[in-house]
């Protein structure tokens, strides 16, 4: 059990800080190339080795592990030193409850691929979310820079804003789910449900005849489908959360030079600079769980892979290969969700302070609190009629 | 000594410290609002240990988290140096602190000194199922009255925000 967890920890670990962090600051510098039609990073060489550019996060870290680390005069040291790893520390936990597989039993034992299987997974990504917002603050306090306060003051006041909005956003998806343990989530979504049996439920609406397809079409029970606006609210707040255009307005640094980073330099801005990387793997897996159906693949369950590939090879093996499917569908899944953070964020420009702040409480909110009561008002006039 | 009895110490221990560091800290008001932090989360942990699990997430997020992220946001809008009480004022301050942790202390001597062995938590204690049942049925009304006197604040500092900008 204990090894278990320490292996599954390890491999997180190195997929998420040691992989995909790094490829990923890789992938932006590409993207944000192809959307402003350069070439992009592919300078950076070892022996005249480039591998379209990705040399560079090797050079990046090479760089910043060899560059002077400066306090600034009048810095509070302690606080000082302390704030990157308060950064880097509840983005790289987050990931605990993420299920990056489902349950597979192999006659006695049971594999499950996720580090913390816990009873209110959402809420820990919520309560490591609120003491994310120690980093900057401490960050732009301790150094004792007046650009530095500036940005700490919008990261905190962003951060405790948006965090109201991302709770309430997701308050449908589990209310529709009937849980917050983000295994079970992923559960629930591998199965389809019949689209139109809403309408009918509601509005006692059969569909026209033309359209007898529609009738029958049946979804993938994916978030995304049960509650599309929880999606696009949830991906703006969680994104303004990470502080990643086009919130950055704590870093603005057209405003305030560099934000509540500026007094750091070599690995202690590295960590800042990474923890931003390793949140959007965060987010991508927590979008992928919440509103993708985690590892499952769409019209496939379970039952159907194992029974499937199990009467020509043996049940075992497919257990072992219906896991590898699961594993790669989640990897690939939270891909397209890293995806879809790059390309908003070379899209969008940066939002001014104001707005980012009417966002959140004169629209998000309202909006998040009608979607609860909706929800509830569906679930209830749906209950008995399935 | 079990690992769980090890991890009790542990919290306790921080829990303790941090709570030492936030009233010893009187010249760094940030540094006495960490070290609050620090016994907030400690708490936390100890609830875990409790099996009271969603009070420790809530622990972390309302207390641990906004809170004294609040706490934070109004010492650097106000600057560290908040000038000191008037001398009277001071003292009463002071005899109501002790008060409150003689109070504080004669309670736990209570519990100390001959109280009953807890009855054994049921299985579904502290889940995140058990308690929602239990706050919107049996608790609803308390739920209730918190979110008015939490709607009075919200009002109370509107007025005072909208008299500063007047």
């Amino acid at each position: 059990m204990v090894v278990a967890t320490f292996v599954k920890t390890a491999f997180i670990l190195f997929v998420v800080i040691g992989v995909l962090a790094p490829v990923i600051t890789w992938v932006e510098r590409k993207q944000s190339a192809l959307m402003q039609d350069r070439i992009g990073a592919n300078r950076a060489s070892i022996a005249g080795v480039t591998i379209i550019g990705l040399m560079h996060p090797v050079a990046d870290v090479i760089k910043l592990l060899a560059k002077e680390d400066v306090v600034p005069a009048g810095a509070n040291r302690l606080l000082h030193l302390l704030a990157p790893v308060l950064v880097a520390v509840p983005a790289v936990i987050a990931f605990a409850v993420i299920p990056f597989g489902g349950s597979y039993h192999f006659g006695a034992t049971t594999v499950q691929l996720v580090v913390a299987d816990i009873d209110w997974g959402l809420l820990y990504v919520f309560a490591i979310g609120s003491l994310a917002a120690y980093g900057p603050i401490l960050a732009g306090w301790a150094s004792n820079s007046n650009w530095s306060i500036l940005g700490s003051l919008r990261a905190s006041a962003q951060m405790i804003s948006y965090e109201v909005t991302l709770g309430f956003s997701v308050v449908g998806v589990f209310m529709v789910f009937q849980t917050l343990r983000l295994t079970d989530m992923a559960v629930a979504q591998d199965t389809t449900f019949r689209a139109f049996a809403l309408v009918e439920g509601l509005f006692g609406l059969k569909p026209p005849a033309a359209l007898e397809w529609l009738g029958a079409l049946r979804l993938p029970n994916w978030g995304i489908f049960l509650q599309p606006l929880a999606f696009v609210m949830f991906l703006t707040a969680i994104m303004a959360e990470n502080k990643r255009p086009p919130f950055d307005t704590p870093e603005g640094e057209s405003e305030i030079v560099a934000g509540y980073h500026i007094e750091y330099s070599g690995m202690r801005f590295g960590l800042f600079y990474m923890s931003e990387f390793i949140g959007v793997v965060v987010i991508a897996g927590l979008m992928t769980t919440i509103f993708f159906g985690g590892w499952s693949v769409p019209y496939l369950p379970q039952e159907a892979i194992i029974a499937g590939v199990g009467r020509f090879f043996g049940v075992g093996f497919a257990t072992g290969f219906c896991m590898l499917v699961h594993f790669v569908t989640f990897m690939l899944k939270l891909a397209a969700m890293i995806w879809l953070q790059m390309a908003l964020r070379w899209t969008l420009p940066r939002f001014r302070y104001d707005q980012v702040m009417d966002l959140c409480w004169k629209i998000l909110l309202p909006l998040s609190l009608a979607n609860i009561l909706v929800t509830g008002m569906v679930i209830l006039a749906l209950e008995g009629t399935a | 000594m079990n690992f769980p009895t090890l991890l009790f110490h542990a919290f306790a221990l921080l829990a303790v410290a941090g709570a030492v560091g936030t009233v010893a800290n009187l010249r760094n008001t940030v540094a006495a609002a960490m070290s609050l932090v620090l016994t907030m989360v400690s708490l936390a942990g100890i609830y875990v240990l409790l099996g009271a699990h969603i009070i420790a997430v809530f622990q972390i997020m309302v207390y641990g988290g906004a809170i004294v992220v609040l706490f934070l946001f109004a010492v650097m809008l106000r600057g560290d140096e908040s000038e000191p009480l008037p001398r009277g004022r001071m003292r009463l301050v002071k005899a109501a602190s002790v008060l409150v942790a003689v109070c504080v202390m004669a309670g736990f001597a209570r519990i100390l000194v001959g109280f009953p062995e807890p009855p054994a938590a049921p299985t579904d204690f502290g889940r995140a199922r058990t308690v929602g049942i239990a706050l919107y049925s049996d608790y609803v009304l308390l739920v209730e009255m918190v979110s008015l006197v939490l709607l009075a604040a919200i009002v109370g500092a509107l007025v005072l925000a909208k008299r500063n900008t007047d």
